[in-house]
């Protein structure tokens, strides 16, 4: 699997998301919620951050079904859901993930069939070769 | 000061081509310079006369290369569009505005590209998995097909695209390949039946909403306006230009703004109709980026041929077809003639306007060029005396 690239900015977001955490990026000065990271605050220029701690809810603003050709540790597990979830704070910050049936199960565990645009879904935390990022499953 | 000092200050009088094919012997480098050759021989423009290059990136030949090879002059303005396929109309559009400063007499813009027999770029994960793809694609959401899937089933979502509607696309791309000599899909025609029970690639995108994967090589070769006049062929001047990256946008994957299917091409259009004479009502004929089916009705939308959620629908009873309100692709397009990064639709829409498409817009004065929409973009209008 790919693994995600930390940088700078990118890496308190897989500190906490080692501890279970999902936090956003904020802005010290003016209190902007971004994401991506980035260095410096679009809406102040400020360059102080702290990382405030989200509900871990959203919805599943859209989604896509890849399938082959794949790299090959991807199409082993074709077809599988990739989702893009709008966190239940601010609509505008849209995670990409894969969406699973529980913590520890596959990218394919979720038939695509049932997932809907709007569903709710909850984030938990998976292991990417060493990294953890937040993932979305099903949230009643 | 001249408010537009840019409108139809500029003109492509030259155009060249190799034959497209899933795999060409000739290195990128060779087709490049053939191509250039063949635009320089339309132009009646000696090599040693050119002065200005312009290209965009994943080119694999730099401008020192094609200089030296082909016997360009001193050259003293070249520059090179990021963003891949969003650049191929900002080649011509800075080099107009070379041209129109004066900083050149003769330029160059080209595209050479072995996709068909090359790696695809999205297997390279090395290069690929740059900062700003670490938010997506670890997550198996590997492709540009995939980044776009995302958006097309929001779209569906939101205003009801269908995949008829996608279908439509795909076809009117296929008709009018199918009466192009010099298209890949010239012998394939495509039915409905056909493209609904296509395999999917990325769901809810088929294969039929993908571009082809080609080898080839295209140019052009553009001097002002007055000199246009004394060329071999009639003037296709560069009436508008428009760049567009709209505010916080990321890439392809561009989830993060307010309304993510308002792309860069809202942008761009707001640039190219705000300097122009014309408007989208006057357009005759338009040659839109079409590396996936969704990002026509997307461009529709965005260069104001129709309103927001109407794109789909501005595609149903032939809308894009030769007689319809707006044909579009007329060689083919990156679907069914060849996918050259978005280049063969430049040297489509000078075509038209010179008068010998293989699939001929009666009476045609004013084209809409675009490149890739999603990505960072650009777009012309061209149109002739
Ligand atoms: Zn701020």
């Amino acid at each position: 699997m790919l693994k995600p690239l930390v940088d700078d900015d990118g890496a308190p977001y897989f500190a906490y998301a080692a501890k279970g955490e999902l936090r956003m990026q904020a802005c010290a000065n003016c209190g902007e919620v971004l994401f991506p990271p980035r260095p410096m605050c679009p809406r102040c220029q400020g360059m102080e951050f702290a990382w405030k701690l989200m509900s871990g809810r959203g919805h599943v603003w859209s989604f896509a079904v890849p399938r082959p050709p794949l790299l090959p540790d991807y199409a082993a597990l074709a077809p599988y859901p990739v989702v893009v979830v709008e966190l239940e704070e601010d609509r505008r910050l849209r995670l990409v993930g894969n969406l699973v049936a529980a913590e520890d199960a596959d990218i394919d565990s979720v038939d695509p069939a049932t997932i809907e645009i709007g569903q709710p879904v909850r984030a938990v935390f998976r292991e990417i070769e060493g990294l953890f990022v937040a993932a979305w499953t099903p949230d009643e | 000061m001249n408010p537009t000092p840019l409108k139809d200050r500029a003109a492509i009088v030259g155009i060249g081509q190799t034959e497209f094919a899933k795999h060409l012997e000739p290195s990128e480098k060779a087709l490049a310079c053939r191509a250039i050759a063949m635009a320089l021989d339309d132009a009646g423009i000696a090599a040693h006369e050119v002065d200005a290059f312009a290209a965009y990136t994943m080119e694999a030949t730099d401008e020192v290369e094609i200089a030296k090879a082909v016997g360009a002059g001193d050259v003293t303005f070249f520059s090179r569009v990021g963003f891949g396929g969003g650049g191929s109309c900002a080649t011509v559009g800075h080099l107009a505005m070379a041209i129109a400063t004066g900083q050149a007499s003769v330029g160059v813009a080209w595209r050479s590209r072995k996709r068909g027999s090359g790696p695809r770029p999205w297997t390279d994960t090395v290069n690929q998995l740059a900062t700003p793809a670490q938010w997506t694609r670890p997550f198996g959401l590997l492709r540009p097909v995939d980044e776009i899937a995302i958006l097309a089933r929001r779209y569906m979502h939101e205003y009801g695209l269908t995949r008829e509607q996608l279908g439509a696309v795909a076809i009117a791309c296929r008709n009018r390949a199918n009466a192009n000599p010099a298209a890949i899909m010239y012998d394939r025609p495509l039915t409905l039946d056909d493209y609904l029970s296509a395999r999917m690639i990325s769901d809810p995108l088929c294969l039929f909403d993908n571009c082809l994967e080609t080898d080839g090589a295209l140019a052009v070769v553009m001097v002002s306006a007055e000199r246009a006049r004394d060329c071999r062929q009639a003037p296709v001047y560069v009436h508008a230009f428009g760049q567009g990256l709209p505010a916080q946008h990321h890439g392809m994957v561009n989830y993060w703004n307010d309304d993510p299917l308002a792309g860069p091409s809202w942008i761009a259009a707001k640039q190219l109709w705000k300097h122009s004479d014309l408007g989208p009502a006057d357009v005759d004929v338009a040659q839109i980026y079409d590396a996936f089916t969704p990002l026509i009705p997307l461009s529709l939308e965005g260069y104001g041929f129709c309103g927001k959620g109407e794109g789909g629908a501005f595609a149903d009873d032939g809308g894009l077809e030769l007689a319809g309100r707006l044909p579009i692709n007329t060689s083919g397009g990156g679907l069914s003639e060849a996918y050259v990064h978005g280049f063969n639709l430049i040297n489509e829409g000078v075509r038209q306007l010179r008068g010998t498409s293989t699939n001929q817009v009666d009476g045609a004065s004013t084209c809409l060029v675009t490149a890739g929409e999603a990505v960072p973009t650009s777009a012309v209008l061209l149109r002739r005396d």
